[in-house]
């Protein structure tokens, strides 16, 4: 979070003055639980990117697309990737996305 | 060129948003608020006006569009009354709260329950603390010049600004109003030139987010502060105003305060009627005055109480309650004179509830009350209810 500013110096009645400022609004600090994926376990069957509700997945784009580090700066811990990944490698643990 | 005629003060009104040629109204009918937005609205199908004249589907619609509509940058009017402001309460704090200069006529009329469609403040009043400049006006000069004062005013401290008049009494009431030159009430408005709006795609914003603990309190004292610079510029503005009408656009207006011992406080049409009581009163040799808050909010405290320090006996006429509570009037002259070094005795009344008349000799009798000295200050007096 940036630092907050006194009420002399922001705009009138809570206008953002910056379009597409809503990445900085980081989402994902109050998951309980957090997805550890292990990469060499993973096929790259591409099924948790497609299903994560937060699109917090990222693939890089290829013949062949692979699947990147979990975006923990937007996930929520929901689980839905660990769930339905077919080869198991991803594994709910406890504690947010600092530790 | 200047036109003397006789109008209704809803057309009154109706001719100054003719003649400030909006770029949105958004309007439903409400007693007795119709009057103005029928009046625009043959301005319009005459061609008159190039408004975008929207026909909305409720009062909170008629608001919500013209904040959609100032946010876009155009230059947003409506007008409404009674029920249909109180349908409008929610967006009344969005556009005040986003800082959008809209401006809108307010014919005075009771709220429900039980429905009643005459004269009183409780539908303004009831909404004096949502952010918005109120200008009270007695007769249907001062409501048409106000709606120019309140436009100006608005889009200078980037606050909305309702311009209240007496449902039925000014809104229907037949005076020989001037009308200034087209071309000159166009000038003073001039064209609105917003800093920042919405459809300006190369500056993108947004308005109107969420805001939670971290800045929510910061963005309500701005609009406080903007709704305390409203005061100068009212003046100012109204100034600038006076140049061309040949009007003056006190805070309050002062009638035979000089001397005066019994002064009573009122807004709106009864105004009117308690001059004509003064100057039957004065010609009796009875040192009777009348001080007419024209600028409600935001108040002025200081400026009232220094009217009123050297005065013997004032009443305040509210023609609204405040169930439990002091009168809204009444509760702000009270609050004025709380530091005022030396003050006048004061009592509260109530009256015209509903459209109920107050006639002369009701006017009278405060007065005659008020010299006697003779009056339990802290009781509440009701003027014209059966029983009292």
């Amino acid at each position: 979070m940036a630092e907050l500013k006194p009420y002399r110096e922001i705009p009138i009645g809570g206008r953002i003055e910056k379009a597409g400022n809503s990445e900085e609004f980081k989402t994902g600090d109050w998951k309980t639980f957090k997805p550890v994926w292990n990469s060499e376990k993973c096929t790259n069957c591409m099924v948790c990117p497609v299903l994560c509700p937060e699109d917090c997945i990222p693939v890089e784009k290829g013949e062949k697309p692979v699947r990147k580090e979990t975006d923990l700066d937007y996930c929520k811990g929901c689980g839905i990737c660990a769930q339905v990944c077919p080869v198991k490698c991803i594994e709910m643990k406890k504690g947010d996305a600092d530790e | 060129m200047n036109k003397e005629m006789p109008l209704t003060g809803a057309q009154s009104v109706a001719h100054a948003m003719r003649q400030i040629n909006p770029d949105v109204v958004a309007a439903f009918p409400i007693t007795p608020q119709t009057d103005i937005m029928m009046n625009f609205a043959k301005f319009h199908s005459d061609g008159k006006v190039d408004t975008e004249l929207v026909r909305v589907e409720s009062e909170h619609s008629a608001m919500s569009c013209c904040v959609g509509a100032s946010a876009a940058g155009a230059r947003a009017m409506t007008a409404t009354a009674s029920a249909g402001l109180a349908l409008m309460w929610e967006i009344l704090g969005v556009a005040s709260g986003s800082r959008l200069p809209i401006a809108m006529a307010v014919v005075n009329r009771a709220l429900s329950s039980p429905i009643n469609i005459h004269c009183d403040h409780s539908d303004s009043m009831g909404c004096r603390d949502h952010g918005w400049i109120q200008i009270y006006n007695e007769t249907n000069q001062e409501a048409y010049e106000s709606v120019f004062l309140a436009v100006k005013l608005a889009e200078k401290v980037m606050l909305p600004c309702m311009i209240c008049l007496d449902g039925f009494i000014t809104s229907h009431g037949v005076q020989n109003v001037t009308l200034h030159d087209d071309k000159q009430m166009k000038g003073f408005v001039r064209d609105y030139e917003p800093k920042k709006w919405l459809l300006n795609t190369d500056d993108p914003h947004t308005v109107g987010p969420l805001e939670l603990q971290d800045y929510y309190f910061e963005t309500q004292k701005q609009r406080a502060d903007a709704m305390i610079q409203a005061k100068e510029e009212y003046l100012k503005i109204g100034k600038e105003l006076a140049r061309i009408t040949g009007n003056e656009y006190p805070l309050f207006e002062e009638y035979q305060m000089d001397d005066a011992e019994a002064v009573v406080i009122v807004m709106n049409s009864t105004a009117g009627n308690t001059k004509a009581v003064i100057d039957k009163m004065r010609k009796d040799g009875k040192k009777v005055g009348l001080l007419k808050p024209r600028l409600f909010r935001p108040f002025p405290y200081k400026e009232i109480a220094e009217a009123l320090k050297h005065k013997k006996y004032t009443a305040v006429l509210d023609r609204s309650e405040s169930y439990g509570a002091n009168a809204p009037l009444y509760a702000e002259i009270k609050s004025a004179l709380y530091e005022a070094d030396s003050k006048p005795k004061l009592k509260s009344y109530i009256f015209g509830l509903g459209g109920r008349n107050i006639l002369e000799p009701d006017i009278e009798k405060v007065y005659d009350e008020l010299l006697s000295g003779k009056f339990d200050h802290l009781e509440t007096g009701y003027i014209g209810l059966r029983g009292e």
